[in-house]
């Protein structure tokens, strides 16, 4: 039963993260922006879902109590107008320059969930978030489950909406204007466009994942903002296989399971003067499985498929 | 209002040391480092370990520290940029040698960044160090209230980037960095190493962030987040000086450091990212290649 009941958890957190993944698999697999701020719009998704189904906090403005579905479709919403205006400003600009504006969007919204107390209620974060099925299930286990069956509908469906999407002219266009701009925009597509609906659609996954995290977790507060939530869907995404939707759920799932299996094992092994150091410990192992892949398999474990049309024959090692 | 001007030239001062770091990598290695801060981080840790073997700090007149902390500081230049040069050695020449795209190298900065940061965190824990619990009297000029530490901060970067022009104007090897970073396969091509350039350029950028990491160390604290605290304004001094110039980098750093310091004042000081960040915004807006860089 523990066990199980452990495996549900685990189940839960790796699809909620795969959708993160997924979103950035998106932005960066397919059209090559690069964000390094996905904590950012994973924050303001899970932060406009607390406060749209949170209850009543007598020190803040928000707690409107409203069904979790209302949340998750908020917190898509709030994600997607965020993400829409950083990309206005920023689409345009070069790899670097963006990744260091996404970079500070993220730390101004960390910043911002820590200061702005009326809203966020700093670091106190917003607590008591009501679960879903929280009502419905006998035993919290059960509740869980539902859970669990619940994000795998909402992450099933997601990954069919996107192979579809980038199966389809769209889903070239975007690989078009990641490997080269210009010669899309000469075939008249417009690539600005193009980057900014996919940088769009990409951070409303972050901010649904955001929502989900938190209603699981029943509880958000500005340290699950920290820039290692960024790094662990960047490190998913590259051992998975960016270009590859199935390979960033891959990804999601074998390092959030190293993750928690290091986590295990360190708590095991470790004597108990190093025990306070294990996290950093697990940092720096997953630093160098990203390092290590980035050197020996940057395609990843599952590679992106060269796909030219969903009707012609799929042409695996040309480009 | 002088003294949020001082202020300000001094928060500018850390973020001078660490951007000559940051500019060079990324015109003679072609990738904006996001490790570059972690560079700051351990280069102060590093210090302090030696000060640890050492027992003291000392002490000169007016002054926190004394001469064990400045041979410390000699050491942890030293050290720290043979950490540097490993990393290029066995992480960054790798890519190099591979031709990986500059998004990989900006990836894997960002795995340097958050290993070097635990690496501190698992020999010294997350909390704040100090060199020495000395609490030094500010001095009075004019009203302004500045301690005779910060006094040295801003002469010893003033002093630091004069010999920055005159070694990147004057040298062979300056030039030749100056070379490399104008454009690489034509430098090579009329005979310079270009190996030689990049490990001096880590050499030299990592011991100025050794210099950073030491004197926040003691006009601050030493914690693990130091240096990657100051990633986001060194990107900022990088942006708004035009990304090509070490001089548009210093001015960048000038302007950052004193738009810090109104903040400070007239926000408030957990807003101090936030003033960097929309300054970094206005300047992509209105001149994308900085406010003294020409059209790339």
């Amino acid at each position: 039963m523990d066990i199980t009941s452990y495996f549900v958890f685990f189940s839960v957190v790796a699809v909620i993260y795969s959708i993160s993944v997924l979103g950035l698999n998106l932005q960066w697999g397919f059209t090559g922006i690069m964000n390094i701020g996905v904590v950012g719009f994973f924050g303001v998704g899970a932060y406009a879902a607390a406060l749209l189904t949170g209850p009543d906090y007598p020190d803040s403005l928000g707690g409107l109590g409203l069904p979790p579905v209302v949340g998750y479709f908020g917190a898509m919403l709030a994600s997607g107008i965020v993400a829409l205006l950083v990309g206005l400003v920023t689409i345009r600009l070069r790899h670097d320059f963006l990744a260091v504006a996404t970079f500070g969007v993220a730390v101004c919204i960390q910043m911002l969930a820590m200061n702005l107390k009326p809203l966020t209620r700093g670091f106190d974060g917003l607590h008591s978030l009501p679960r879903p099925f929280a009502s419905m299930a006998a035993t919290p286990f059960l509740s869980n489950l539902y859970f669990l069956a619940m994000v795998l509908c909402i992450g099933g469906a997601l990954l069919w909406a996107l192979e579809r999407m980038t199966r389809s002219p769209w889903g070239r266009v975007l690989r078009a204007t990641r490997e080269d701009e210009e010669a899309s925009a000469a075939l008249g597509k417009y690539a600005v466009s193009y980057r900014l609906q996919a940088f769009v659609l990409g951070s409303m996954l972050m901010g649904l994942s955001g929502a989900l995290y938190g209603s699981f977790m029943g509880f958000v507060s500005p340290q699950d903002l920290l820039p290692i939530f960024t790094f662990q869907i960047f490190v998913m995404l590259i051992v998975g296989g960016s270009g590859n939707n199935f390979g960033a759920i891959l990804g999601a799932v074998t390092i959030w399971a190293l993750w928690t299996l290091t986590e295990t094992v360190l708590g095991a092994f470790l004597p108990p003067e190093l025990q306070r150091q294990a996290s950093a410990i697990r940092v720096v192992f997953v630093g160098l499985i990203l390092v290590l892949m980035l050197l020996y398999r940057p395609q990843g474990l599952l590679p992106e498929r060269r796909n030219i049309s969903s009707f012609a024959a799929s042409r695996p090692d040309k480009a | 209002m002088m003294q949020v001007l001082v202020d300000g030239i001094v928060a500018a001062s850390f973020i001078t040391l660490g951007v000559v770091g940051l500019s060079m990598v990324f015109n003679i290695l072609n990738f904006p480092s996001f490790a570059h801060g972690e560079l700051i981080t351990s280069g102060g840790y590093i210090a302090l370990a030696i000060v640890a073997l050492f027992g003291t700090v000392g002490s000169i007149a007016g002054l926190s520290f004394g001469w064990p902390l400045i041979i410390a500081l000699m050491c942890a230049a030293v050290l720290n940029s043979l950490l540097a040069l490993v990393l290029d050695r066995s992480i960054y020449r790798q890519m190099r040698v591979r031709n990986a795209s500059r998004i990989s190298l900006i990836m894997a900065s960002f795995g340097v960044s958050l290993m070097l940061r635990n690496v501190v965190v698992m020999f010294a824990g997350q909390d704040p160090h100090f060199f020495t619990f000395t609490i030094q009297p500010a001095l009075k000029f004019w009203g302004i209230r500045i301690t005779a530490n910060e006094l040295i901060v801003v002469g010893v970067t003033i002093v630091l980037v004069l010999g920055l022009h005159l070694f990147l104007s004057r040298t062979t090897l300056g030039k030749s960095m100056r070379a490399v970073a104008e454009n690489a396969s034509l430098a090579r091509v009329n005979g310079i190493d270009v190996d030689y350039v990049i490990r001096w350029t880590w050499i030299i950028g990592t011991a100025l962030a050794t210099v950073a990491g030491v004197m926040l160390g003691f006009t601050i604290q030493l914690h693990p987040f130091m240096g990657f605290e100051l990633l986001l304004p060194m990107f900022a001094a990088l942006i708004v000086g035009g990304m090509t110039s070490i001089y548009g980098a210093l001015l960048g750093a000038l302007l950052i450091g004193l738009a810090e310091g109104l903040t400070v004042e007239y926000l408030a000081s957990e807003y101090r990212q936030a003033a960097t960040f929309v300054l970094i915004i206005l300047v992509l807006l209105f001149r994308p290649h900085g406010i003294v860089g020409e059209k790339a």
